[in-house]
């Protein structure tokens, strides 16, 4: 076991991870713990753009913006947040401008940009012109160029270094309210030789991303296992407004690989197996620039109802044919070649299957617009951010929209960033680690490898492939009480034969086996509080239809949630929703 | 209503039973290998011919032996995990689909060549990003910041698109024949990594790249093989980047 001491240590190295390290590391001694290999975080698979009002284009502003964010999340979204977002996001752009990333330009040489599902001129007149991008590899570009600055500025990465466990100097449940509790480090297993170490910090940034595993049909990595909520989670800490996941509508047809809204920006169009461009019927204005929601929905009725198109009826299809083939080669390269190679479709004369793909947590550990992390509504762990997916500061609401999740880890990445570091020169010493940090998860590791030919039977492939088809079954467009109640019945199933799960890899190093088990544990317990605040949630709103409560109901449920797991199950919380600006109105584009 | 599909809904997938063999290697043993031993291991999957080599080795690692080890992530051929070499040729295990291969004879599958192997396909990819991180991978300017974006024109943003889309899965280093034998080479990633920022209109620190290129490590190891360029899953040009960078030293323009 090896003993690590800094200032601040970052646990993800994604758009958010890498942003927070870009501040962090110039204040305060800094590291940089990741499981991956930065260059391979999922911020590099987003494609269509960063929203910020430039104006370079068309008319545009901040306002606009804002009030597209709040809409767009079905009001859910707390406003303080989404003015710090709309407004910085413009220097976010210009400060990624300047560290080198090749946005596209217009002729005279600015950034340019390009349309995106509900970014609307003046409150939703018409959609505008509002993501930045780079082609639809954007967050490609996004990774590479912050991964180039932080070798600039010689950021301390530790890669391959999976953590496991985070330490407090006391449990955040047992305190009282207003009571000091802070964090003391992190505790991580070294995959390449399975050595455990502990990581004393005087902050700790979570920027582990999101959890889409815990669904079969997914644009997310085999990696996204919600490892950072999970960890937050079963150190004591709450979980916000998990029952809201966004459904992609445009993911390839039966493997769920993202295809970029932007090709509906750059003017595709979906179609039923009629031919006919369905979304006129369900967003009249702004048709398939519609919110994903919504768009994710009419797909999926389309289908239910029978319009759906291919031999077993089960997608809709996305039309680009009517574009220039040197269009879509300049501004769709990436997408168009994902369905010659996964699906042998020609998108320059044939219209593409496609079908909702389960793609963002709109929900994830609550912080402050500070990044600081919530225990209960009001009180902050003192030295603890999260920032990105893994975080609900919260800015998506009900329903993010797409272009503001490269945004979202750009300015709360580096608002986390600049935080921790103040923080962690702002106190002399972090609490002292507790004895039994290390014993804790060695204890953990050990016991995982302890099933080594024992008496373990279940296989991690099975247990998980079980949860990811509930969830699809059940908890993904459409869910209602008796679907979600096959969910949660069929998790706490999984849950009790995980506690017989076997690893099959006999070794400590690069033990992947070792793992996708721990993975696995982090799945299980995000898809639980996923279940029971959709269970919960007797409306529908954003992301989260229920066809038993078909109406959003203001009265009732416009509040976070917020989720805690105790030895009882996870039980659930009321957060009041910030409003400053927009009253809730009816969500019509 | 359901949104599992079993398989791509184009189209009816023909099932087949493929044969894996692998190249292992495992630094702790086994019974029957010594450490570090490297040895060949068949298996057969069911599979569609549609499925990712990817998907193949999966069900060798979730059904059949769990301490297969191989790193992957998204699954679609951006994030530039899973380089490794499939009969003969590197390839990303998430973009190489059965058909595409010839699925009546055993598909081939080692690690990438001229890293240091760690465990099976696992290779220490420590001295690839080494050689990256040596050539200066970031925007040099001079002068104060503007207050607005820097200007580009749209051609001169073409310019160095191509080599933007690296991933940096070491395909196309790892299938240099100078780089398996030269242990100094930079090898063909680093130099399509300086080439990104050489031909940038806005960059100020082009020849302190070509200087770190003209080196005894550089560009003029290249012998101008192609395997990098055919490597990558990118389409990049790679020969053509290496090409201009050589022609910029020699003209002394850029």
């Amino acid at each position: 076991m090896t003993h690590h001491e800094y200032d601040v240590v970052i646990v993800g190295a994604g758009g958010a991870g890498m942003r927070a390290a870009l501040e962090s590391s110039q204040r305060a001694r800094t590291a940089v713990l990741t499981k991956l290999y930065p260059t391979r975080s999922h911020t590099g698979a987003a494609q269509g753009g960063m929203a910020a009002a430039l104006a370079n284009v068309e008319d545009d502003n901040a306002e606009w913006h804002v009030f597209d964010t709040v809409k767009g999340g079905d009001y859910l979204v707390d406003q303080d947040a989404a003015e710090i977002l709309c407004h910085e996001a413009i220097d976010a752009v210009l400060d990624l401008e300047k560290m080198g990333l090749p946005f596209n330009r217009t002729p005279e040489g600015k950034v340019d940009q390009r349309r995106f599902g509900g970014h609307t001129r003046n409150h939703g007149e018409a959609a505008v012109r509002r993501s930045c991008y780079s082609a639809d590899r954007t967050g490609h570009m996004i990774l590479q160029t912050l991964y180039q600055q932080c070798i600039k500025q010689e950021v301390e990465f530790f890669n391959e270094y999976y953590v496991l466990d985070l330490i407090l100097d006391q449990d955040p449940q047992a305190a009282a309210e207003g009571e000091d509790v802070a964090v003391a480090g992190v505790v991580a297993l070294e995959l390449s030789t399975g050595e455990i170490h502990t990581f004393r910090a005087k902050a700790v940034i979570f920027a582990t991303g999101g959890a889409g595993k815990i669904f079969k049909t997914t644009s997310n990595a085999h990696t996204l296992t919600g490892d950072g909520m999970g960890i937050a989670l079963n150190a004591g800490l709450p979980l916000e407004d998990m029952e809201f996941f966004q459904f992609h509508p445009t993911g390839l047809a039966g493997l769920g690989i993202l295809l970029s809204e932007a090709a509906r920006g750059e003017g595709g169009i979906l179609r039923n197996s009629e031919g006919e461009r369905f979304m006129e019927r369900y967003a009249p204005t702004i048709k398939d620039l519609a919110p994903r929601d919504m768009v994710a929905r009419a797909m999926a009725n389309e289908v239910r109802e029978g319009r759906g198109a291919g031999p077993h009826q089960d997608y809709v299809l996305l039309d680009l044919t009517h574009l220039e083939p040197a269009h879509i080669d300049e501004k769709l390269p990436d997408i168009t070649e994902f369905a010659r190679t996964y699906l042998g479709v020609e998108p320059y004369t044939e219209p593409v299957p496609v079908y909702p793909t389960a793609h963002y947590a709109m929900g994830g550990i609550p912080t402050t617009v500070q990044g600081e992390v919530l225990r209960n509504n009001t009180d902050t762990v003192k030295g603890l951010y999260a920032a990105g997916e893994c975080a609900c500061v919260s800015v998506h609401g009900a329903n993010r929209l797409g272009t503001n999740s490269l945004l979202d880890i750009n300015v709360f990445g580096r608002r986390a960033g600049i935080a921790a570091a103040e923080y962690a020169t702002s106190v002399d010493s972090a609490p002292v680690l507790r004895d039994d940090a290390a014993a804790r998860l060695e204890g953990i590791v050990t016991r995982l490898l302890a099933t080594v030919g024992g008496a373990g039977t279940e296989r991690v492939a099975d247990v998980r492939k079980a949860l990811q088809e509930t969830m699809d079954r059940n908890v993904q467009v459409f869910r209602d009480a008796a679907s979600l109640e096959e969910a949660a019945g069929v998790i706490a199933e999984l849950k009790e034969r995980y506690q017989d799960i076997a690893i099959h890899d006999r070794g400590r190093r690069f033990n992947t086996d070792l793992l996708e088990a721990i993975e696995l544990g982090f799945l299980l317990e995000i898809a639980e509080v996923v279940t029971a605040g959709a269970l919960a949630r007797q409306e529908s709103r954003g992301g989260h239809y229920r066809e038993d409560f078909p109406t959003r109901d203001d009265e009732a449920f416009m509040h976070h949630t917020m989720a805690y797991a105790t030895a009882d199950g996870v039980r659930l919380d009321k957060k009041p929703v910030v409003i400053t600006k927009y009253q809730p109105m009816e969500r019509k584009y | 209503m359901t949104a599992v599909a079993e398989s791509p809904a184009v189209g009816e997938v023909t099932a087949l039973t493929v044969t894996l063999k692998i190249l292992r290697t495992n630094p702790e043993g086994t019974a029957d290998h010594a450490a570090g031993e490297s040895y060949w291991e068949e298996f057969q999957v069911e599979a569609h011919a549609t499925d990712r080599v990817l998907d193949a080795l999966h069900k060798v690692k979730w059904d059949q032996d769990g301490s297969l080890s191989f790193r992957r992530s998204c699954a679609h051929g951006v994030c530039g995990s899973d380089a490794m070499r499939i009969n003969g040729r590197n390839r990303l295990a998430c973009k190489t689909l059965l058909k595409d291969l010839n699925p009546a004879r055993p598909i081939t599958v080692e690690p990438i060549k001229g890293l240091p192997v760690e465990k099976d396909l696992i290779v220490d990819m420590e001295p690839f990003f080494a050689s990256y991180r040596e050539i200066m991978p970031f925007l040099m300017t001079t002068g104060a910041a503007p207050t607005r974006e820097r200007l580009q024109s749209p051609e001169d943003r073409a310019r160095f698109d191509d080599t933007t889309k690296c991933i940096m899965c070491a395909a196309c280093t790892s299938s240099c024949p100078v780089f398996w034998t030269d242990g100094q080479y930079f090898g063909p990633q680093a130099i399509v990594g300086a080439h990104r920022f050489i031909f940038d209109s806005r960059d100020e620190g082009q020849w302190d790249r070509l200087e770190i290129l003209n080196d005894k490590a550089g560009v003029w190891k290249c012998r101008t093989a192609f395997n990098c360029t055919e490597a990558c899953p990118r389409g990049i040009e790679v020969t053509k980047a290496i090409s201009e960078v050589k022609r910029a030293l020699t003209s002394g323009e850029v």
